[in-house]
């Protein structure tokens, strides 16, 4: 079937007209001269640079970096253990549990995370501040990025690693030689998942920072409960552009890489 | 030996003492009673004392008090409803969207796919306050229906239950569309064509084939965005007003200005109760769809 009916033409275009014209409208709008929001007053970079002077931005935006790329690093890597423990694992006391542990972060509303490990840090005594919200996020998303780099390890082929075995690698040579490059696709959209979910958490952030470390969501959400603003607009634009070209350029990259896979599978073929 | 150990342990202790050991800590203090201290609670539970102490002072004061008032009541009901008519507008607005997708041209499809995942990765929060601006009084969509005549005086949308509405199905429909594409993209589509053959009309052949074989990405796509809306606190308290009740919004307040810590607790573990019965469907979904895959 190569031509779209007219019905299905229709709610395409309807359906992501509905997805993009929200961001779009607020594109345009951080370039509005004017500081009434709804009321186009010329073209204007303005509420850029007011936004580059803004210090409790950009130190918020400073510990937001900080916060994700700590949390996403020991998550990917504690994800990663997990993920191996659970597909290659074998039988442990307790796996259940673990397993359980795994899923429930995933469904579990952020109020009720974020509640229950601000009540964990103040019973032990932990000040609140960018470790806490690091422990915080490397808990959720270490479960995100054992999922994504579980669902890998299940379909490559496991005499892989025996093969590697039998050849005289140690385990651990083994997994740094066969197993991880095969993984690594996985582990690095692991890695993004949990930097995204860091960059993105309000709710959990909010328990489990402290006065000492406010979060560009905290700040932003702070920011708009009064309403719309053109630095938030313009602070928005640059997020939905940050966005835009990492997505394009990962989808670029491994429409190249599964071409060059098909194009050396089909070598290996002919011998 | 031992690297085995440390490979199980380190993943495991990390989420005992960071998930589980929290967990355990809202349920006790669920138990317990306000006190004007801080921490402010009592604690119910002193290990020196013992569980037989521990049981005799036991006391669902907190959860006494949630059946009494009926504004946890209310607010744990208009959750159900508000997430349940979401789910479902999300599901209108979803399988069109998917289904085109699937029967869209195969050269054009990883371009569809991206435009569906590229608004995931954006803020949620973002996401979510770009419809400010569109429905305010004074916002995009009154200034253009007044332009156009359609409307004399504003639309109330934005601090309404309909602002919550529009706002989840906005920011969670790639979590409706893509587990139904991904059914619907697998469908043999000589299904359908064996059932125009045998008489049915396109209509009655989609009704009768399509919709039952792409029950499971419904499913899934329906828990997917069912559950996280149950939950919900930046939709309700960006878009909503004062009179949308959600308990995320609920439990938000408790905690950060009434500090009724106990209270706050006793609204998390029912609100999880509530979720053990859509979660348990869904892992039950997932474990049919794995199955039949295989």
């Amino acid at each position: 079937m190569n031509r779209m009916s007219r019905f299905n033409a229709v709610s395409l275009t309807l359906g992501f007209a509905f997805l993009y014209i929200p961001m779009i409208i607020l594109i345009i709008y951080s370039f509005n001269e004017s500081r009434l929001v709804t009321v186009w007053g010329g073209f204007s970079t303005k509420w850029y640079g007011e936004l580059f002077q803004n210090e409790a931005f950009l130190n918020a935006a400073w510990v937001t970096i900080k916060v994700a790329v700590m949390s996403s690093t020991i998550a990917t890597v504690l994800g990663t253990m997990a993920a191996y423990v659970l597909v290659r694992g074998g039988r442990f006391m307790g796996r259940t549990l673990f397993s359980g542990m795994i899923y429930a972060p995933l469904v579990m509303p952020e109020v009720i995370t974020g509640l229950s490990l601000l009540l964990l840090f103040i019973g032990i005594g932990l000040d609140r501040g960018v470790m806490t919200i690091v422990l915080a996020h490397t808990t959720f998303s270490m479960c995100y990025v054992s999922v994504v780099v579980s669902s890998r390890l299940v379909t490559f082929d496991k005499s892989l690693e025996e093969a590697a075995l039998d050849l005289g690698c140690s385990p651990a040579e083994s997994f740094r030689l066969v197993t991880l490059p095969i993984i690594a696709p996985a582990v690095i959209s692991g890695w993004l998942l949990a930097f995204t979910l860091s960059l993105d958490d309000l709710v959990i952030a909010s328990f489990t920072s402290g006065p000492s470390a406010t979060t560009l969501p905290i700040r932003i959400f702070s920011a708009v409960r009064l309403g719309v603003t053109p630095e938030i607009n313009a602070l928005s634009t640059i997020m939905i552009s940050i966005v835009t070209v990492g997505v394009i350029t990962a989808s670029l990259v491994t429409k190249r890489q599964m071409a060059r896979q098909k194009a050396e599978e089909r070598a290996a073929e002919r011998g | 030996m031992m690297r085995r150990f440390l490979l199980i342990a380190t993943p495991y202790f990390w989420l005992l003492a960071l998930f589980l050991v929290p967990f355990a800590i809202v349920f006790k203090i669920s138990l317990s009673d306000a006190a004007i201290a801080r921490p402010p609670y009592m604690p119910q539970f002193d290990w020196a004392e013992g569980i037989r102490a521990f049981i005799s002072q036991l006391d669902f004061e907190n959860f006494v008090f949630l059946t009494e008032d009926d504004l946890y009541w209310k607010a744990y009901l208009s959750s159900l409803k508000i997430a349940l008519i979401s789910t479902v507008l999300t599901l209108l607005v979803g399988f069109p969207m998917a289904y085109g997708m699937a029967r869209a041209p195969t050269e054009w499809r990883p371009t569809l796919m991206m435009l569906i995942i590229l608004p995931f990765w954006t803020s949620f929060l973002i996401r979510v306050y770009a419809w400010m601006g569109i429905l305010s009084n004074e916002g995009y969509l009154n200034s253009v229906l007044m332009w156009l005549g359609v409307i004399n005086e504003p639309l109330v949308i934005l601090n309404t239950n309909i602002a919550v509405y529009i706002g989840i199905v906005y920011t969670y429909l790639p979590f409706m569309i893509l587990p139904i594409y991904s059914t619907l993209e697998r469908l043999d589509g000589s299904l359908n064509e064996a059932a125009e053959d045998l008489g049915c009309s396109r209509f009655s052949a989609f009704w009768l084939v399509t919709v039952p074989l792409s029950r499971p990405g419904i499913a899934a796509g329906s828990f997917l965005v069912f559950i996280p809306a149950l939950g919900e606190f930046v939709i309700p308290s960006l878009l909503g007003g004062s009179g949308t009740l959600m308990i995320g919004k609920v439990l938000w307040e408790e905690f950060f200005s009434n500090r009724d810590w106990p209270v706050a607790s006793a609204v998390a573990i029912i609100l999880l109760l509530i979720l053990v019965i859509p979660i348990v469907l869904f892992q039950r979904n997932q474990q049919k769809q794995q199955e039949a895959e295989q």
